[in-house]
């Protein structure tokens, strides 16, 4: 008991000094929280994808389409029990920046096929009746301030021309992960067009979303939805939407790699700033260990004073650096978002492993910060200890 | 009289744990600061050497890249007769109709696929393209087969070394020479012939035209006269701006989150470096009583202790950018969305990244080291000797 109050006052001794060393821990811990979230909204389309959905894409790449015909021999493979037609439509919404996720799907299949993306049953029903019409996520509509029966207008890229929609629905995620960013609307309205302004292009569909009976049915479909079209003009590559959203996510990951090898620096840096606060300390105090050993205090003691010493700046600035990540990672989003870049991290939330993650590197650095210190005060001879001078 | 420096330095060397960990804390800081730094700078240089200032791009009306531009061949004959196009000694006009698409490649290093541009290239398209220079093997001839990859590209993918084959659209490509485009991102592209690239892929239409203007200056008055035709409908873009551009949502990210690091990470190493300049001073209590005892002047002392700050600092400084100068061994590839192609860049170290790189090494240490000194310089004589 009597050594918890020491470390205490001791503590309180340098009010300074352990209030600076807390703060460096504080921002290092806030840097290591903000970069690990950077990498989970990388992962949120991984998160968010189920397993009892495949996709089935060209073989050259996703830019290249499939043709119509492979909708419905797909449809007859067994274990499959619902297909969609998808489209990236690209496009610009008034300005380039204004960047969202814009699908061209089959609505009846897909609000099947994705029960996370929840709407009232009148808005399901007028966006499957109206062929113009189209579904958007919350934050989406949030903010560009779109309510049901808004009109907008896309301008077209990839699909040329001036695209009307008009918003029939504005669904809210069910799950954590879910992008409340994107856009979907009639594949047909798309196919409809082209039949007029270029035929050659109609009948196509940029991949086809799977349902599948059973996980376990994965790989078997997979394979058999390959084989069907093998030599043919389009070959198709058929993966689950897990590892099809690993594959956006692996072609930045070097990027990934980046920000990892920085959260680990940031770790160093605590490292450093706690380690030079526990040596200088530990120096300062040599003789008064020395008299401590006279006294008749064990090694054990005087490990507990400045591993306790340590640990306690060490939490102290860990829970001080939580409260900042609460704080400034939504401002950080916030910044991203006046860039108008939340299409790219559609979800930017700490998750619980990184609080954990900070926790334990709070804790961590404050052990190995004081290893040295307590090596030198335990080994060290009371005579040395009590001849030195500050 | 000023205080000796060799007294600072001495002072260092007496103290060597707490000075090594303070300068490793800023070097590190300065480390971040300047990677950060380079990679904006080798990312702008990447996309900027791309572009021609005389090279003018042509897509479709509202297209947003190469891919999704197209160019009818009825365009693409009405473009090549415009009076500003460099023509060339044998009466052709300097412009090229290429083909831009991606195709699904497996990298060298784990067999993962990845988007890769191919261009379908013309004969004159290495001569708009001054950088692009073969360096091993030949340039591909047309109507065949034949590729050459960019020398990134021959790094990395699967059969896209010289002498190697790859299949791309149900045929088998030969690679007969590797090219060099000074860094450019069209390094990381594979070229082919466009004729045979278009059949390969079924697109009938080109992507992009790009044209080498006699005078740049006209750029204005061509764009206004061209993009009004209503045979064309197409968009008219300098070579430079585009694929910067193409590119500017990444860049953008990069910063962002580069200048919001190095911000955070500096207030960790001014702390560190605080505590350390306080502690310095609390320790040498005693010197510093002694040296205003011998006449030194107040003024003397936060000299004194400043001076140690930025020694610390410039140590730290000149630590961190040498492990940053490292990094310029390494690339980074990435998949840009905008084009949905894959970029490489390198960290691009340069004079003005190092000046200002130690600039901000020797703030973060007068800032770390200011108030310290101050409490030196205000220390009265007699207490301070007291205090040992």
């Amino acid at each position: 008991m009597k050594i918890i109050k020491l470390v205490f006052k001791n503590v309180m001794r340098h009010k300074l000094r352990s209030l600076l060393t807390a703060i460096g821990i504080a921002v290092a811990i806030f840097a290591f929280a903000l970069l690990r979230t950077v990498i989970d909204a990388y992962f949120v389309g991984v998160e968010a994808s189920s397993d009892t959905r495949l996709i089935t894409q060209n073989a050259v790449s996703l830019t290249f389409p499939l043709p119509l015909s492979y909708k419905e021999k797909i449809a007859k493979i067994p274990g499959v029990e619902n297909i969609c037609s998808g489209f990236w439509f690209g496009g610009t919404y008034i300005d380039q920046r204004n960047f969202f996720a814009r699908f061209a799907i089959d609505p009846e299949p897909f609000l099947e096929l994705y029960p996370e993306y929840v709407l009232p049953e009148s808005e399901k029903e007028s966006f499957i009746k109206e062929r113009n019409s189209c579904i958007v996520g919350r934050k989406l509509a949030n903010k560009y301030g779109w309510k049901v029966g808004d009109t907008f207008r896309l301008i077209g890229d990839i699909f040329p021309g001036d695209w009307d929609f008009v918003v029939r629905g504005i669904y809210d995620g069910a799950i954590r992960a879910a992008d409340e960013t994107q856009m979907f609307f009639h594949w047909k309205y798309i196919d409809e067009r082209l039949n007029q302004i270029s035929p050659g292009r109609s009948g196509r569909a940029g991949w086809y979303y799977i349902g599948i009976s059973s996980p376990e049915l994965a790989g078997e479909i997979s394979e058999a939805v390959d084989s069907m079209f093998d030599n043919s003009v389009a070959e198709t590559k058929t993966e689950t939407e897990k590892q099809f959203q690993l594959s956006f996510v692996s072609m930045v990951s070097t990027i990934i790699t980046a920000i990892r090898v920085i959260s680990v620096v940031v770790i160093a840096i605590i490292l450093l700033v706690l380690a030079n606060t526990m040596a200088m300390t530990a120096r300062e105090r040599i003789s008064e260990y020395a008299v401590l050993k006279t006294l008749g205090f064990r090694p054990k003691h005087l490990v507990g004073l400045i591993f306790g010493e340590s640990s306690l700046i060490a939490i102290f600035g860990g829970i001080l650096g939580i409260l900042i990540t609460l704080w400034m990672v939504p401002a950080f989003y916030g910044v991203l978002q006046q860039f108008n870049m939340e299409g790219f991290f559609p979800v930017f939330e700490i998750s619980k492993t990184t609080f954990v993650f900070c926790a334990i590197a709070a804790l961590a650095v404050g052990i190995i910060a004081a290893l040295f210190p307590t090596l030198k005060a335990v080994q060290m001879k009371i005579s040395d200890g009590l001849r030195q001078i500050g | 009289m000023k205080i000796p420096i060799m007294y600072n330095l001495r002072n260092l060397v007496a103290r060597k744990v707490t000075t090594l960990l303070t300068v490793l804390g800023i070097g590190l800081v300065v480390f971040v600061f300047a990677a950060v730094l380079m990679l904006a700078r080798g990312f702008r240089e990447t996309l900027m050497s791309s572009g021609d200032p005389r090279n003018v791009i042509v897509l479709r009306k509202a297209a947003t890249s190469e891919m999704t531009s197209s160019i009818s061949r009825n365009q693409a004959n009405i473009l090549k007769t415009q009076p500003e196009v460099v023509v060339l000694d044998n009466g052709k006009p300097l412009v090229s109709g290429e083909v831009v698409v991606v195709n699904n490649l497996a990298k060298r290093s784990d067999g993962q696929t990845t988007n890769v541009t191919v261009r379908g290239v013309s004969q004159e398209s290495l001569t708009l393209r001054s950088k692009v220079k073969i360096v091993e093997g030949r340039m591909l001839r047309a109507g065949t087969s034949e590729i050459i990859t960019g020398k990134g590209a021959a790094e990395k993918f699967k059969g896209c070394g010289l002498g190697e084959s790859v299949e791309m659209g149900n045929r088998e490509w030969t690679v007969v020479g590797v090219f060099d485009a000074g860094g450019s991102s069209f390094e990381s592209e594979i070229w082919g012939d466009v004729e045979q690239l278009m059949q390969a892929f079924r697109r009938p239409v080109f992507s992009t035209m790009t044209m080498k203007m006699k005078d740049p200056t006209q750029f204005a008055s061509m764009k206004e006269r061209i993009e009004k035709d209503p045979q064309l409908t197409v968009d008219l873009k300098r070579e430079i701006g585009f694929y910067e551009e193409q590119s500017q949502n990444l860049g953008l990210f990069i910063r962002i989150l580069g200048i919001f690091v190095t911000v955070v990470f500096s207030f960790g190493a001014m702390a560190g470096a605080v505590i350390t300049m306080y502690s310095a001073v609390a320790n040498r209590a005693s010197e510093i009583g002694t040296l205003r005892a011998l006449g030194f002047k107040r003024r003397n002392i936060l000299a004194s202790f400043l001076i140690e700050c930025i020694f610390i600092s410039l140590i730290g400084g000149a630590l961190g950018i040498l492990f940053a100068s490292v990094l310029q061994f390494i690339d980074i590839s990435t998949t840009n969305w905008q084009s949905f192609s894959e970029v490489v860049f390198g960290f691009n170290l340069s004079a003005g990244i190092i000046i200002g790189s130690m600039l901000f090494s020797i703030i973060m240490g007068i800032i770390g080291g200011f108030a310290p000194a101050v409490r030196a310089a205000r220390m009265q004589v007699v207490d301070a000797l007291r205090a040992a």
